[in-house]
């Protein structure tokens, strides 16, 4: 074969890959722009066609960053249907005189009477929201299953769309629950773990994982209960923002120089005498995805290092939690109505239990002491 | 040359010939799903204005110090610190300046504020601006529009650091009800076409006033509304909603949270534009058909606020009927009416 034949197939074979070589790059655009358009960037009324988004999604990419997730469009006002009916409240007269129903930062807090049912869910019925609900049940804890989705079905979110994600080790253990319409359960195995402190440190992780892999572009807020707790009252939209944080049920009437926070200034969840706004429960915690995903990620990373140095703080996650919401204000928080200590426990402000552990013996159904 | 030397010619031409089909049929096709995907994207529902990003939590600074507030313990008592959809309403006691101040300072926030100083009005600019350099925002980002038919009657006023006043020239309207409802449709305009990427937040005030108290990052929210000074402690069915179902601005006997302020309103950016865009909207659907509503843009404004419901409240506080005039649950007046001569200033009765 002659040298020119040869540089001949050579140019032709370069030509072929550059061929293909932008036939697949168009070929991700395409599919790119899909993307966006299943995102639906849609504004909530305005028709103005201007300067199409450039390239945002072939940026998104190349850069390959976990900081570059598409987050299901949260573009909501509080839109009112014309004509609905219910009581006017007075400015001068608050609901509820023997609480505080905000913070000082101006964050809600909701509790009985704070609000009005039939308004807010005509309000966020118009959503068509996905609120993901994530929980745990590992060795024996997976008893309590049953009974929190079988009354999270009677209280939890009822009418609107909840999609749970049960971890497990055992998944054939989980029952049959009986699912509403627009409700869905997925069950997720994970490994097992020896320490109930590990258990309840490293959903921090997975919940991190199950954000960035499966929600980011599917749910529009997310909460992270414990599972042996029930259901006995409505918990609805009332709850949902941002990011919401729920009163300790043991520690809402304390001095903040009582909390259980992480005392050791070798912790990441140090927070010093002096400081701190309340004491936040772990056992429920939620918000948009975005920032319960920063949360959940910050909580790991923090609870790495301490591990590095060989300390655990003294409740575990829930210490880097009361860290991260000092540092990260909720912007709604949920009175003890929404984690409570036990149904048959009273006190004079809770005029409902919406949700409460139940009682359990800790000694037999943990895998250590 | 060869036969063998030929046919190797003739084969290459071939060679080549083939390839450069290849190339054609696959320019071809690449054409075409470019243009059927730009097609999918053009069809693609609205892209809008690129609002400035709102990236923000509410973060604050390890080892800030600051009290402990109760959770059994209403900071106030005598008012309603939240709405019965759980939004804010901002009274003196029921926030920390020191803590939102710190949280707010991280975020570099720039809050475009509009006033309208048409005709004799131009005379309340300089109380304005100066008392609003006291205390309006002090220490945050301020860029004040002063829209006015007389921009050579404008003051100089000194204005701080990191604050500056843009004035635009409009046109002079004869009637001051259509001074008052113009306002909408330049401030929908403005929105469009300045402030989309500039601003954060933007406030539209009324130029009759003027500021005696803190006005900050308290009153800051999605979409802010401020209760009337007036209407406060009222039932409904005495708002002064209009109430004839003839107008876009109808509310119904038995309907209604509050009655709002119409001097005073604010939000994000993409809000304050939805909510002007449809007041504006309805004054015209209004115009039409020749009725105007009892109050102007603030009865349009009222309607808006019941079916798009406020993130946040102000209390009378932030929009009060005048400096010498008491209230008991006022504990502050932050910005107020000024007394004038209705039947002096107004180009029209």
């Amino acid at each position: 074969m002659t040298l020119l034949r040869q540089n001949f197939i050579i140019i032709l074979v370069f030509f072929g890959m550059v061929l293909s070589g932008l036939i697949y790059l168009n070929h991700n655009q395409c599919r790119c722009n899909q993307k966006m358009k299943e995102q639906g960037i849609i504004n909530g009324g305005t028709d103005e066609t201007i300067h199409p988004r450039k390239s945002r999604c072939n940026q998104q990419i190349t850069e390959q960053g976990i900081t570059n997730l598409e987050w299901k469009q949260n573009t909501f006002g509080l839109r009112s249907s014309p004509g609905l009916l219910y009581n006017q409240q007075s400015a001068l007269v608050g609901s509820r005189t023997d609480v505080a129903s905000v913070t000082s930062w101006s964050a809600p807090i909701i509790w009985e009477g704070t609000f009005d049912s039939t308004l807010i869910d005509s309000i966020y019925k118009q959503q068509n929201l996905t609120i993901a609900t994530t929980a745990f049940a590992l060795g024996k804890y997976v008893r309590f299953v049953k009974d929190f989705l079988e009354s999270a079905e009677q209280h939890y979110f009822v009418g609107f769309r909840v999609h749970y994600y049960l971890f497990t080790d055992q998944p054939e253990l989980v029952p049959e629950v009986k699912m509403g319409e627009n409700r869905s359960l997925t069950v997720l195995k994970v490994q097992s773990l020896k320490r109930w402190q590990d258990i309840s440190m490293s959903r921090m992780e997975k919940l991190e994982k199950l954000i960035e892999s499966e929600l980011a572009s599917e749910a529009n807020y997310i909460f992270c209960l414990d599972i042996d707790t029930k259901f006995y009252g409505r918990w609805g939209v009332e709850s949902l923002g941002r990011l919401v944080g729920v009163i300790h049920p043991w520690l809402y009437d304390t001095s903040r120089d009582k909390f259980t926070y992480e005392r050791s200034p070798k912790s990441q969840a140090y927070i010093p005498a002096g400081e701190g706004d309340y004491y936040y429960a772990g056992g429920a915690f939620g918000g948009s995805l975005e920032d319960v995903y920063h949360l959940t990620k910050t909580c790991r990373e923090q609870m790495s290092i301490d591990a590095a140095n060989s300390i655990e703080a003294v409740w575990q996650e829930e210490s880097h939690l009361n860290k991260y919401f000092l540092l990260n204000k909720p912007s709604k928080l949920l009175s003890p109505e929404y984690m409570w200590r036990d149904i048959n426990a009273s006190a004079a402000q809770i005029k409902i239990v919406r949700f409460t552990n139940v009682p359990k013996n800790y000694a037999e159904i943990r895998p250590n002491p | 040359m060869s036969i063998s030397g030929i046919m190797q010619l003739r084969q290459n031409f071939f060679i080549i010939i083939l390839f450069f089909g290849m190339v054609l049929s696959g320019v071809i096709f690449l054409n075409n799903i470019q243009n059927s995907c730009k097609q999918q994207k053009i069809e693609q529902v609205v892209i809008k204005p690129k609002w400035k990003q709102k990236t923000f939590g509410l973060r604050s600074l390890p080892g800030l110090l600051y009290n402990q507030a109760s959770v059994l313990v209403g900071s106030r008592t005598d008012v309603a610190s939240v709405t019965p959809w759980s939004a804010p309403i901002i009274w003196e006691g029921t926030f920390d300046p020191i803590l939102i101040d710190s949280i707010y300072k991280q975020h570099n926030l720039t809050i475009a504020t509009t006033v309208f100083a048409l005709g004799k009005y131009t005379r309340f600019v300089k109380d304005f601006l100066e008392s609003a350099e006291q205390h309006y925002f002090v220490g945050f980002r301020v860029h004040y529009y002063l829209f006015t038919d007389q921009p050579e009657s404008i003051p100089e006023v000194k204005i701080g650091e990191k604050r500056n006043l843009t004035v635009l020239k409009v046109q002079s309207l004869k009637r001051w009800q259509d001074i008052s409802m113009s306002r909408m449709e330049k401030l929908e305009k403005l929105i469009e076409n300045e402030l989309a990427n500039k601003a954060d937040y933007i406030f539209c005030l009324d130029i009759d006033t003027k500021f005696y108290g803190r006005w900050g990052v308290e009153s800051l929210g999605r979409l802010v509304g401020v209760i009337h000074p007036w209407f406060f402690d009222a039932p409904r069915d005495r708002f002064t909603y209009e109430r004839r179902p003839e107008s876009q601005a109808y509310i119904p006997a038995g309907e209604g949270d509050f009655y709002y302020a119409g001097a005073a309103f604010g939000g994000l950016l993409e809000d304050v534009h939805q909510l002007t865009k449809t007041c504006r909207e309805k004054l015209l659907i209004d115009a039409a058909n020749s009725i105007e509503a009892v109050w102007q843009e603030e009865s349009h404004l009222n309607k808006y606020f019941l079916l798009n419901k406020p993130s946040k409240l102000l209390s009378p506080e932030y929009m009060w009927r005048d400096i010498n005039e008491k209230a008991d649950q006022i504990k502050v007046i932050r910005f107020s009416n000024v007394a004038k001569n209705y039947a002096e200033v107004r180009p029209n009765p």
